[in-house]
């Protein structure tokens, strides 16, 4: 402003340093617009970045801060808490969540929302960071193709938060056992699926889901099998103590394994059903499948301390069936209190026996049935209670034939079936054992004692006698005898006169012998010599022998 | 107030670098003091122009650095972004009402005073009032004597993100918001020193 009057009296010198002077310092501008640029372009990538705003709804609230509460899908932050109110009703928290603009295509219809905080289970802890950190919302995207805005968030986390590969299944029991979700699924002890889910159906019983994971699925097959590994299986057995357990998370938090059934029993369903029996243990999995049960009752008139509800009911000592029910009964006829005990059997766990049974058409129908249980028990069929353990006292139900136990009427048009009885053998040990003790109550113990008494006095006596009057006799005998052996020992010395006397008796008589001899061979040479006598000498070698022994 | 002569009625030009008056006849073409040789201007040129430019940038900077994270730390208790009103506000409901103040004063109300009074100052040249000449002047000074103290905030957070720097138990790092905010405050000052403060008393017709 002010240079500008300076510079015209030089002439053309000063006017490019005033146009300079004039352009250098209006670059600063540059600065702000710069600035502004900045600005701009940062304020516009922030609203270009905003995401949707979504709604979830939970049970609770808790934990869940404004501002600092994170969504995160796969642990990466994808949202954040903006606001938590409670719904209109004041049932619900309703967590409102920013989320950034490349995670708005996670939120499906099906997405699934849920708090997660420090879970320590018994076969798993998870969140953990979260004890420290606070708790986040976990999410898990859908399938579905429509877009959503506002979910109901789930109260527990699904077990499977980012949908690995595999299969889901759905088990049937009767009862889940200890099976907690996130309980392991085994398979030969590897682990390879989780149980996902756990729902009472309608009609009491339970169904559990398990998922296998991808490359393990392939395992599970129309046979499979599948069975609680919950708890330890010790097993007393003939090998010794067994004990088998899938792992111990499995004896803490339950497990489920499966394996291949026995393929004979292969069902017909030509494709792989997702729906499978989930059986108490290995032993009954792997069991040929049992069939309808057909139930049975049986009377006995025995007090059966010992027979509870499950035990076993063995034909032929095959487990064919448990005990379902035990009852008193009242017989008016003689007044006694009979025990009512109703059973099912499964004729199925006969096995071959069956299926020849089957064949032959006797399985059939229950009537046919009950005409082939009447040959039976005609043939000596009886329902026995046995001990199955001597340590316990645990009774069992024996179907035997016993054909020695009279005769009983088969009434086959009663249902159910009522099967004869006959007292446990171990009742009617002690039935025996009793009047074994009662005979021998019944013996004249205190006379046979007193009788026994007066004999040993007797006894006593009579050694006393021998004692006094016949040992001293004896000892007198001895010494005698004593003496006598000696005299005849002496006597019978190799130095003593009479075995001199004698060894040159014997000596005397062996050389009359000789004598005796070498005549009879002469005689026998030259029997003339009787006649003639002696002829001279022709073996010189020997004169003297042969003239000596020749003269007498 | 007395009315004093000023330099250009007394054809003086002062040597802002060595302090020497200068008749303004004697200046040669090129405008050098003959005592040091550095530039000798009456008044600074474009003044008003460069102050305003660099006010200008230094709010359109401290939009970003108030928008935008400065620091950024994790650890065990989670990670967080925080900015610098967040950070006063967070300070100021756990308690430390002072460190709150303290931050308050050298992010918020130093960068704000001196946008003020820079616009204040550039406003009543322009306009050549002779309003609360002395007052004035004396707000020039403060202006630039509180403009380095902003730079707190940004050795704050240089010397966390240096020190704090443990892995898993705890790490800070700097955000852009930072560099924007280091940004106002240089090119506050910038703005600061490029307003020649003898406008103030000029006096045009």
């Amino acid at each position: 402003m002010s240079a500008a009057p300076t510079s015209p009296s030089e002439g053309e010198l000063p006017t490019p340093l005033v146009q300079n002077r004039r352009w250098i310092p209006r670059l600063v501008w540059a600065v702000p617009i710069v600035a502004a640029v900045i600005g701009i372009s940062l304020l516009i990538r922030n609203w270009e970045n905003a995401g949707p705003r979504i709604t979830i709804s939970f049970l609770s609230g808790e934990g869940v801060q404004v501002g600092k509460t994170l969504v995160k899908y796969r642990d990466v932050t994808v949202g954040r808490v903006s606001a938590v109110v409670l719904s209109a009703d004041h049932q619900t928290v309703v967590v409102s969540a920013d989320f950034s603009k490349d995670a708005a295509s996670l939120l499906k219809a099906d997405t699934q929302f849920w708090i997660v905080r420090p879970r320590i289970g018994v076969g798993s802890v998870s969140g953990l960071d979260t004890l420290l950190s606070g708790v986040y919302i976990g999410m898990k995207t859908g399938a579905a193709t429509l877009r959503e805005r506002q979910f109901v968030g789930l109260e527990n986390p699904p077990a499977l938060s980012h949908g690995p590969r595999g299969r889901e299944l759905q088990l049937h029991a009767a009862r889940a056992g200890s099976l907690a979700i996130g309980a392991p699924v085994y398979f030969r002890q590897f682990q390879v699926g989780r149980a996902i889910d756990e729902n009472l159906l309608g009609d009491g019983s339970t169904r559990v889901t398990v998922f296998v994971e991808a490359p393990y699925d392939g395992f599970v097959k129309p046979v499979t099998r599948f069975w609680n590994a919950s708890g330890i299986d010790v097993r007393l057995g003939a090998d010794g103590l067994n004990v088998q357990t899938e792992s111990l998370a499995a004896v803490l938090a339950g497990g489920v394994a499966f394996d291949d059934g026995p393929t004979e029993v292969l069902p017909a369903a030509a494709g792989i059903p997702g729906d499978f029996t989930l059986y108490k243990n290995e032993a009954e999995a792997m069991a040929p499948p049992d069939g309808d049960p057909h139930y049975v009752r049986m009377r006995f008139s025995q007090a059966l301390r010992g027979l509870d509800v499950g035990a076993s009911v063995e034909f032929v000592g095959v487990n064919i069936g448990s005990v379902v029910a035990m009852d008193l009964g009242y017989e008016r006829q003689d007044k006694s209190f009979p025990v009512i005990v109703t059973a099912k059997l499964y004729p199925r766990r006969m096995g071959q026996a069956y299926e020849a049974l089957a064949a032959q058409g006797k399985t059939e129908s229950v009537e046919t049935l009950a005409a082939f249980v009447g040959t039976l028990v005609n043939r000596g069929l009886r329902a026995q209670p046995r001990s199955g353990s001597l340590l316990t006292g645990k009774l069992y139900i024996a179907l035997n034939f016993l054909p020695a136990s009279p005769r009983v009427a088969f009434d086959a048009s009663i249902r159910p079936l009522e099967l004869p009885t006959v007292n446990g053998t171990f009742q009617e040990l002690e039935a025996n054992i009793g009047r074994l003790v009662k005979k021998v109550n019944d013996l004249p113990l205190e006379q046979i004692a007193a009788d026994l008494h007066t004999d040993l006095k007797d006894l006593h006596q009579a050694l006393s006698e021998l004692h006094t009057g016949v040992l001293p006799n004896a000892v007198n005998t001895l010494s005698a005898l004593h003496s006598t052996l000696d005299s005849a020992d002496r006597t019978l010395d190799v130095e003593s006169p009479l075995q001199r006397g004698l060894a040159e008796t014997l000596s005397e008589t062996r050389s009359t012998l000789q004598a005796v001899r070498e005549l009879a061979d002469y005689l026998d040479r030259h029997p003339d010599a009787l006649l003639r006598g002696r002829r001279p000498q022709k073996m010189p070698q020997r004169p003297a022998a042969l003239s000596s022994d020749a003269k007498p | 107030m007395m009315a004093l002569k000023q330099s250009l009625e007394l054809e003086l030009v002062l040597c802002r670098t060595c302090g020497l008056a200068v008749s303004r006849a004697s200046l040669g073409a090129d405008r050098r003091c003959p005592r040091c040789q550095s530039r000798i201007e009456h008044r600074t040129p474009f003044s008003t122009e460069m102050t305003l430019a660099w006010l200008i940038a230094g709010i359109a900077f401290y939009i970003p650095a108030n928008l935008l994270p400065v620091m950024h730390t994790s650890g065990l208790l989670g990670e967080a972004d925080s900015t610098i009103l967040g950070g006063i506000i967070e300070f100021w409901r756990s308690g430390d009402w002072d460190i709150a103040l303290l931050i308050f004063i050298a992010s918020v109300a130093v960068p704000f005073t001196k946008f003020i009074a820079i616009g204040l100052l550039l406003l009543t040249v322009r306009k050549n009032s002779r309003w609360q000449q002395h007052q004035r002047t004396a707000l020039y000074r403060i202006v630039e004597f509180i403009g380095y103290w902003s730079m707190l905030d940004v050795i704050v957070v240089a010397l966390t993100s240096a020190l704090m720097q443990f892995q898993v138990l705890g790490a800070a790092e700097p955000r852009a918001g930072i560099a924007f905010f280091c940004a106002v405050v240089v090119v506050t000052m910038l703005s600061a020193l490029s307003f020649d403060p003898r406008l103030i008393w000029d006096r045009r017709a």
